[in-house]
């Protein structure tokens, strides 16, 4: 038994039902509970327990970014959306008929994919342990490699992604003030020299010392 | 651990946030949290079919998912900040405009 567990083998499938333990249970508490922000804290938990897995499955770049931008920044902004707005938790009125229609479809895709699983796929995907790579390996240089030769041009076309998601989340959530005075470039460059912009007054200059004021 | 481990954990997170999605008649941000969810199954069987297969394209998929939720929880998170401005509220039944 102590040699099992302690051997590198029976040490790894320990870790991985640890951490499908958790990520089951995170991912549970993140759509019963009900207030958000133990929502979100779980999802981070879910998020975390993911990557570890994903440690296991020798994807070492993929598991630091989903913390990385993941626990980060997506749900550092989750958390401060939640916080910044004032939520109010109504009461619960019992389950309505789209949640028990809701478990059904759910039960049902659930055991479409242990049919799946279970029987038609058992002879098409490979069985048995996942084959190491050798010591001194590098993930973060394999996917580099792949990503910049490869597959450059949906590489730039994700940076054109995030910069319509950048632009398109700051105009949504613009407001604009009437309360502060500002330039209007249009009717700036729409001026003409004939507008009589400048007016010329004549008048008569003043003389002496009858302005008054100091004294 | 063998592939369909991985792959029956990935359908039981799946399966958890569609239930998510329905049970859920209080709060927008519970359903873009499910959705985030939802994505995160499908990265997890595409990291596993990428490792026990030793191809790279799985990994570098993941990458481009990765992008695009990221865009979609900030463009959908901007939606909701809209929402709850105009409504004060961000129940699920009450969004019902449409009439859908």
């Amino acid at each position: 038994m102590f040699e099992f567990i302690f051997s590198p083998h029976g040490y790894q499938i320990i870790l991985f039902y640890v951490y499908a333990a958790i990520l089951i249970a995170a991912a549970l508490a993140v759509v019963t509970m009900r207030n958000s922000i133990y929502s979100a804290l779980f999802l981070i938990l879910a998020f975390f327990s993911a990557a570890a897995l994903w440690m296991l499955l020798e994807a070492e770049f993929l598991a630091l970014t989903l913390v990385l931008v993941y626990v980060g920044a997506v749900m550092v902004l989750f958390l401060f959306v939640i916080m910044m707005l004032d939520i109010k938790v109504k009461a619960k009125s019992g389950m309505s008929n789209y949640t028990k229609m809701g478990l059904f479809i759910a039960l049902l895709m659930a055991l479409e994919m242990i049919m799946l699983l279970g029987k038609k796929l058992t002879s098409v995907i490979p069985q048995g342990e996942i084959i190491k790579h050798a010591e001194g390996h590098s993930n973060v240089k394999e996917v580099a490699s792949s990503l910049y030769t490869q597959y450059v041009l949906p590489f730039e076309l994700a940076s054109i992604i995030l910069l319509v998601a950048l632009v398109t989340a700051i105009l949504l959530t613009l407001r604009s003030r009437n309360d502060y005075k500002r330039v209007d470039p249009e009717s700036q460059v729409h001026v003409k020299a004939t507008d009589n912009r400048m007016k010329i007054v004549k008048m008569k200059a003043q003389k002496g010392n009858d302005i008054g004021g100091e004294s | 651990m063998s592939l369909t481990h991985y792959l029956v954990l990935a359908g039981v997170l799946f399966v958890i946030s569609i239930a998510g999605i329905f049970i859920n008649r209080r709060n927008i941000l519970i359903l873009l949290m499910s959705i985030e969810l939802m994505l995160l199954a499908v990265n997890i069987n595409f990291i596993a079919f990428s490792s026990f297969l030793h191809d790279i394209g799985g990994q570098v998929f993941v990458f481009f998912i990765l992008t695009v939720a990221a865009a979609e929880a900030a463009i959908g998170l901007a939606i909701l900040v809209v929402i709850f401005r105009q409504r004060q509220s961000l129940e699920v039944d009450n969004l019902n405009e449409l009439k859908g």
